[in-house]
């Protein structure tokens, strides 16, 4: 049977359950379009922000990547889960006393600054387009990969469904589908890895599983001439493992679009709950990935390398069409020929070209599984490309219609107008990121340096010492915030292949996806001289702040204290 | 602790709320940054300082080092943020400020 009509039966249904839930769920107030009436269970919502944080990337890319990195993967095994510590300890519960809709509207508001404001909605925006186009443009490939339509098409599949959901149900019925594009993305990620697990040792569970394989492939890999597997910075120095990690937890803090998550939940105890639901679901998959890198490369290895190219494996053969696995016969012995070098260069004698991204596609066929998971796992990838990208969008639209409009443009809109702007500037957002998704622009590419870098640098400072430092001001945090945005953003624009500029890495030696690191002490550094040189914040600030440190609410606090009869 | 003694009684006056607010602030920065402490330890300074050192130990078939930073630190960080939820539960009754639906 065509494999073809498996994946179109589970994408067909998964998309129409996502459009039954966004029937269900749609709203009809700012509250319920901004943080879903704030109103969802811990154990839900950290389901919903698992699947709002586990992006394309995670799902389709990010074993790959590590497991052509070794040990050295686990800058992004730590730096993505580590910084929900940060986030659940730093800032969810405050964020979430506060109780206002926006991160941009925490800001405008400690910082008694409508300019603040302006500056972090603008931000906020920046990040979550240059993240949403890396989405849409997942979605597309994968479309296009598995249904042969052309990459467009896709993208405008893709789209039509987030518009519907998000246009309808806003933060309500983005998080009700990002508690089921969760259930499938998860359940598409551990069939194929479990499966695998047993056939290469017997044991069911990837994570006990994976170490025995990953010292048996340090052998096979010795053999090729390669560095051990399981060696620390053998592809990525000390230095910048420190650094990539640090600037990926705090970029992790500091995405709006995962702060939001926590505002939704009915109570400050509610916020800390869904940091370790959250966490818990997130872990599951990101312990399996490493396993899963290591079974796949040692499955490359024993199936491939080495055998005669007419004999290869028939999971190799249907791969090779799509370019994502090649041959090329450098030295003419009809055998395929593995090891260190670029395959690009016909110098070298490495005659394998890998992208990495066949590590997660074609599990499911290496370990001989029926069609229908293979379906699953393409219906997995699009749950993880489209609930990452709702997410993104609902931060784009309540930054204009919140952030701007009511703030600025129109004061006295009703909760009607507002919200018809809002359903409105999500239109125009999706849109726009499916247009960048069809033509994506180079730095795509740069998502994780350029989304992670300016959060960390340009949200995370301004956000923590709001809350731990109440001597802050505006002058303080405005000066920080643009410090740490100009030095970052100008290092990676510099730096990093996908702008075109290229210089070598000029402050040393630091990789672009690292550099964060530094423009958030930056950050921290001039936010907190330039507080303490400047006039006090006002005694309401003072208030406000001592205020979202108490989870209860001050008129509770009263009731409760007065005399029981 | 005068504190604690002031919370028996229901009816605090507004400055032994702020000396109760004060306390439970402090508590609070104590507990976060102590988990903070072991976050740095668990993210930093086992994986980059002691990768090497720890691969000498054999833990389930293979290198300790290479299976922490792949996937020991995950749970270890998972554990922390549990720990956080329950004791700031605990700290947050304690000082009769837990939201009442908490």
């Amino acid at each position: 049977m065509d494999i073809r009509l498996d994946i179109a039966t589970a994408v067909g249904l998964t998309f129409s359950l996502y459009i039954g839930i966004a029937i269900w769920s749609r709203v009809s107030s700012t509250k319920g379009f901004y943080v879903a009436g704030q109103g969802v269970p811990p154990l839900l919502n950290g389901m919903a922000t698992a699947a709002d944080w586990m992006s394309a990337a995670s799902f389709l890319s990010m074993a790959g990547l590590i497991s052509f990195l070794g040990w050295d993967g686990a800058v992004y095994l730590l730096g993505w889960t580590g910084g929900y510590v940060l986030l659940t300890l730093l800032l969810a519960p405050y964020l979430r006393k506060f109780g206002k809709y926006t991160v941009p509207a925490f800001i405008g508001e400690r910082y008694y600054s409508g300019t603040a404001r302006v500056v972090a909605a603008l931000c906020a925006v920046v990040i979550s387009f240059i993240y949403v186009a890396g989405q849409m443009r997942g979605s597309g490939i994968v479309f296009s990969r598995f249904l042969e339509i052309p990459i467009g098409a896709g993208v405008i599949v893709g789209m039509t469904v987030v518009a519907f959901y998000a246009i309808l149900g806003g933060m309500k019925g983005i998080t009700y589908t990002q508690v089921a594009q969760y259930v499938v993305l998860i359940t598409a990620f551990l069939i194929p890895a479990i499966a695998i697990a047993i056939t290469l040792t017997g044991t069911p569970v990837p994570q006990l599983a994976f170490p025995d394989v990953a010292s048996r492939l340090d052998g096979l890999m010795a053999e090729l001439g390669f560095d051990p597997y399981t060696s620390p910075f053998t592809n990525i120095s000390s230095a910048n493992v420190f650094l990539i990690i640090m600037a990926l937890m705090c970029g992790t803090a500091g995405l709006p679009h995962v702060i939001i998550r926590f505002y939704t939940t009915k109570t400050v105890h509610g916020a800390r709950w869904t940091g370790v639901y959250a966490l818990l679901f997130i872990g599951l998959l990101y312990t399996t990935a490493p396993a899963v890198a290591v079974f796949a490369k040692y499955n490359l290895i024993t199936t491939v390398v080495g055998e005669q190219y007419e004999e290869r494996a028939d999971w190799f053969r249907s791969w090779e069409t799509t370019g994502l696995i090649q041959f090329a016969d450098k030295n003419e012995d009809g055998i395929i020929n593995y090891g260190p070098g670029q395959f690009a260069d016909p110098e070298s004698p490495n005659e394998l070209g890998i992208d990495a991204d066949i590590m997660v596609l074609a599990n499911p066929e290496i370990a001989g599984l029926p069609n229908w998971v293979m379906a699953i796992v393409v219906a997995g990838g699009l749950a993880a490309a489209l609930s990452t990208a709702s997410g993104l969008l609902l931060v784009i639209s309540s930054s204009f219609s919140h952030d701007v409009y009511k703030a600025f443009i129109r004061r006295d809109a009703s909760q009607r107008e507002e919200l018809l702007v809002a359903r409105g500037s999500m239109l125009v957002a999706v849109i726009f990121a499916g247009l960048l998704g069809i033509f994506p622009p180079a730095f795509v590419a740069e998502v994780v340096a350029f989304a992670f870098g300016l959060a960390a640098s340009a949200f995370f400072p301004a956000i923590v010492l709001g809350i731990f430092d109440p001597r802050t001001t505006k002058e303080g945090a405005i000066a920080g915030m643009v410090a740490g945005l100009l030095f970052t953003g100008t290092y990676i624009v510099t730096v990093a292949p996908g702008f075109g500029i290229g210089l070598d890495p000029w402050f040393f030696g630091i990789a672009p996806q690292g550099i964060g690191t530094v423009g958030m002490a930056l950050s921290f550094v001039v936010t907190f001289t330039l507080s303490r040189l400047t006039a006090p914040p006002p005694k309401g600030i003072r208030d406000m702040v001592e205020s979202i440190r108490i989870p209860r609410v001050t008129k509770q606090r009263v009731a409760e204290s007065a005399p029981a009869n | 602790m005068a504190c604690r003694e002031a919370l028996d009684r229901r009816d605090l006056s507004p400055e032994e709320d702020s000396t109760v607010l004060r306390e439970y602030w402090k508590r609070t920065v104590r507990f976060t940054f102590s988990l903070l402490a072991a976050w740095f330890v668990v993210g930093y300074v086992v994986p980059v300082f002691f990768g090497l050192a720890l691969n000498e130990i054999n833990f389930l078939g293979g290198p300790l080092g290479f299976w922490f930073a792949q996937n020991g630190g995950i749970y270890l960080f998972w554990l922390l943020i549990l720990i956080y939820a329950v004791g700031m539960n605990r700290i947050d009754r304690e000082f009769n400020v837990h939201d009442l639906e908490g």
